[in-house]
C-alpha cells in the first residue's frame, strides 16, 4: 500500500459507466417514448418491419433502462462511494483495478449483446430476465467480478466500520446473485432434442405454476433488489454527502435494513394474485407486501429528516431538490405497491394501466432521479470541474417532475377505469363492454403518457447535455468540495 | 391437520417470532448505546467525512504494520 498523504481515490471506472449511464439513458428511454407513443397511435408498429413493432422494442426499453441505464448508475455510484466510505482507493489494487476494466468490458459485451439479441427477437419470454443462456452466463461472471473488487475492497479498507450503504451494496450482490441463479434455470435447447433448434435457445428447467412462481420471485426481487436496495444505497451516501447533514438515525437505518431483508424476499407472490398458484403463496405475497411499507417508510422518513433543518437547501440545490423528491416518490410508490397488493383491490389492478403507473412512478420518480443525482454529484469530484449549468438542471428537474406526474396520474385515471369496465356485467350477468370499448375510453390517457415520456426524455437530453458540459468545459475546480457541488 | 390450518399456525407463529426479533433488535440498539457499549450515531460521520487522509471512525490496523508487530 501507498501512503495516505500521496493517495488519491482513482474514479478511471466510475467515468466508464458513467458515459455508459447517459447513453444506455438515452436509447432505453427513446424506445420508451416510442412504445408508448405505438400504444397511443397503433400505426406507429409499422414504421420499420418486424423490428419496431411494440412487442420487439418492449423488452428492449424495460431491459436497457433496467441493465443498461439503472445498472450503469448503480455501478457509478459503487465505485465512487464504495472506495470513500471504505477509505481505500482501487488504484491501490492492480488487481482490483484489473478486474474493475475487465467487469466493465464484459459489461459493455452483455449489454450489447441483449440489445441485440432482443433487436432480433431472441427471448426466454421471462420478464426481466429475457436474455438467453449465453448472456445468462456473462452476467454471472460479470457479477462474480463485482463481488470479487467489493470484498476486495472490503479487505483492503481502512475504516473498520461498514457503512450502511455498504450493507445494502452487499445486500444487492447477494440478492441479485441467488435470485438470478435460481430464475435462469434453463437447459440450452439442443442438448434436450438432440439437435434440433438454435444453439442459443433453452428451456426453463421449471415447468407450468413453478415456472411462474420462480418467475415472480425473480421478477419482484428484480424490484427489490436492482430498484430498491442498490438505490437506498446511494441515496444514504449521497444525500448526507450533498447536504452536510449526518443521516438523521443511524440505527433506523439499521432496523430498516434486516426489515426490507427479511420482508422483501417474500412478497413476489403478489404478482400472481387470482391465478393458478396455491391460495396460500397469494395471501403471503399480499401480507408481505403490507408490512413491506415499514421499512420502505423507514429509510425514506429517515432521508426527509436528515434535511431537519437544512430545508433551505431544497430552494437552491437541486441536487437536494433530486434527492427529496426521489425519497418522497419512494414513499409514495411503496404504499402504492402494498394497496395494490391487496387482494380485493388487485382484481381491479390487474393486467390493467395501472401497474405500469406503479412501476413508473418508482422508476422515473425515485430511481432515474437519484441517478442523475449520483452522476451530477460525483462529476465535479470526478472531472474536477463546476457541474456546467445549474439553471439547466433546474429546468430539467421540474420539466421531468411534471413529466412524472402526468405519466402516473393519467395511467392511475386508466388502470382503475379499464379494470372496472373489464369487470361491469348487466342485470342479466352479461359483460357490458367489450375490449375496444375500453381501449376506445383509454385513448387519450395513452396520449398524455405519450407526452409525460416525451417530457421526461426531453429532461435526460437536458442532462445528457448538462453532464458531457461538465465533463468537457466545466470551469475546472483547484479544489473538491466538500459537501455542496459546485454550479455554475 | 390440513394445509389451511397448518398455514394459519405458521402465519400466528411466523408473525409473532418477527414481532419479537424486530423489537429485540430496537431494544438492543437503544440499551447498547444507553450502557456506553455501542455509539451507533457516529457511524453517521463516515459519509460526510470521506477523504481518504481524515481520520476513520474506526480505524483498521494496516496489514503491514500488523506483521512488524
Amino acid at each position: 500500500m501507498q501512503s495516505n498523504a500521496a493517495m488519491e481515490y482513482d474514479y478511471s471506472i466510475v467515468k466508464l459507466y458513467m458515459w455508459t449511464t447517459v447513453i444506455f439513458g438515452i436509447v432505453g428511454m427513446l424506445v420508451g417514448v416510442i412504445i408508448a407513443s405505438q400504444l397511443a397511435w397503433p400505426q406507429l408498429n409499422y414504421w420499420l418491419g418486424e423490428y419496431g413493432t411494440f412487442s420487439r422494442l418492449r423488452p428492449i426499453h424495460t431491459n436497457v433502462v433496467v441493465y443498461g441505464f439503472m445498472i450503469s448508475g448503480i455501478f457509478v455510484g459503487f465505485y465512487y462511494s464504495a472506495q470513500r466510505v471504505l477509505k481505500v482507493s482501487i488504484g491501490e489494487s492492480k488487481f482490483l483495478m484489473t478486474l474493475g476494466y475487465l467487469q466493465f468490458f464484459l459489461y459493455l459485451i452483455a449489454a450489447s449483446g441483449l440489445v441485440i439479441s432482443e433487436g432480433m427477437g431472441i427471448t426466454t419470454s421471462k420478464e426481466y430476465a429475457q436474455m438467453e443462456w449465453p448472456l445468462d452466463i456473462l452476467i454471472v461472471v460479470i457479477w462474480v467480478l463485482w463481488g470479487m473488487i467489493m470484498f476486495g475492497l472490503i479487505g483492503m479498507r481502512r475504516e473498520k466500520a461498514l457503512y450502511i450503504s455498504m450493507w445494502y451494496y452487499v445486500a444487492t450482490f447477494l440478492g441479485v446473485a441467488m435470485l438470478y441463479l435460481f430464475n435462469n434455470m434453463e437447459i440450452p435447447t439442443q442438448l434436450l432434442s438432440g439437435g434440433l433448434g438454435a444453439w442459443y435457445h433453452s428451456v426453463s428447467m421449471y415447468a407450468g405454476t413453478n415456472d411462474a412462481m420462480v418467475q415472480w420471485w425473480w421478477g419482484h426481487n428484480a424490484v427489490a433488489f436492482v430498484f430498491t436496495v442498490p438505490i437506498i444505497a446511494l441515496i444514504y451516501y449521497y444525500l448526507p454527502k450533498e447536504s452536510g447533514q449526518a443521516v438523521y438515525s443511524y440505527k433506523l437505518s439499521l432496523l430498516s435494513f434486516w426489515g426490507l431483508m427479511f420482508i422483501y424476499l417474500w412478497a413476489g407472490g403478489h404478482h400472481l394474485l387470482w391465478s393458478t398458484v396455491p391460495d396460500w403463496v397469494q395471501t403471503m405475497g399480499s401480507i408481505f407486501s403490507v408490512v413491506l411499507i415499514l421499512p420502505s417508510w423507514g429509510s425514506a422518513i429517515n432521508m426527509l429528516l436528515t434535511m431537519k433543518g437544512e430545508w433551505n437547501q431544497l430552494t437552491d440545490n437541486p441536487l437536494i431538490k433530486f434527492m427529496v423528491l426521489a425519497s418522497t416518490f419512494y414513499m409514495l410508490s411503496t404504499l402504492e405497491g402494498p394497496i395494490q397488493a391487496v387482494k380485493s383491490v388487485n382484481a381491479i389492478a390487474h393486467f390493467t394501466d395501472w401497474i405500469p403507473g406503479h412501476v413508473h412512478d418508482g422508476v422515473l420518480g425515485w430511481v432515474a432521479f437519484m441517478v442523475f443525482a449520483t452522476l451530477m454529484h460525483s462529476a465535479p469530484r470526478v472531472f474536477k470541474r463546476e457541474i456546467y449549468s445549474k439553471s439547466l438542471l433546474e429546468a430539467q428537474f421540474w420539466i421531468q417532475t411534471v413529466a412524472v406526474v402526468l405519466y402516473f396520474t393519467s395511467m392511475w385515471i386508466a388502470g382503475i377505469t379499464q379494470g372496472m369496465m373489464w369487470r361491469a356485467v348487466d342485470e342479466y350477468g352479461n359483460l357490458m363492454y367489450s375490449f375496444i370499448d375500453t381501449v376506445n375510453v383509454l385513448h387519450p390517457y395513452w396520449v398524455i403518457r405519450a407526452v409525460g415520456g416525451t417530457l421526461y426524455f426531453i429532461g435526460l437530453l437536458m442532462f445528457a447535455w448538462n453532464f458531457f458540459m461538465t465533463a468537457t468545459a466545466g470551469r475546472k475546480l483547484e479544489t473538491e468540495p466538500q459537501f455542496r457541488s459546485p454550479m455554475a | 391437520m390440513s394445509m389451511d390450518q397448518l398455514s394459519i399456525y405458521l402465519y400466528v407463529i411466523g408473525s409473532g417470532i418477527t414481532v419479537v426479533v424486530f423489537y429485540s433488535y430496537i431494544v438492543y440498539l437503544y440499551r447498547s448505546e444507553k450502557r456506553g457499549e455501542k455509539d451507533y450515531e457516529k457511524y453517521g460521520r463516515i459519509a460526510i467525512d470521506d477523504e481518504i487522509d481524515s481520520t476513520p471512525v474506526e480505524t483498521v490496523s494496516d496489514p503491514a504494520n500488523k506483521n512488524k508487530e
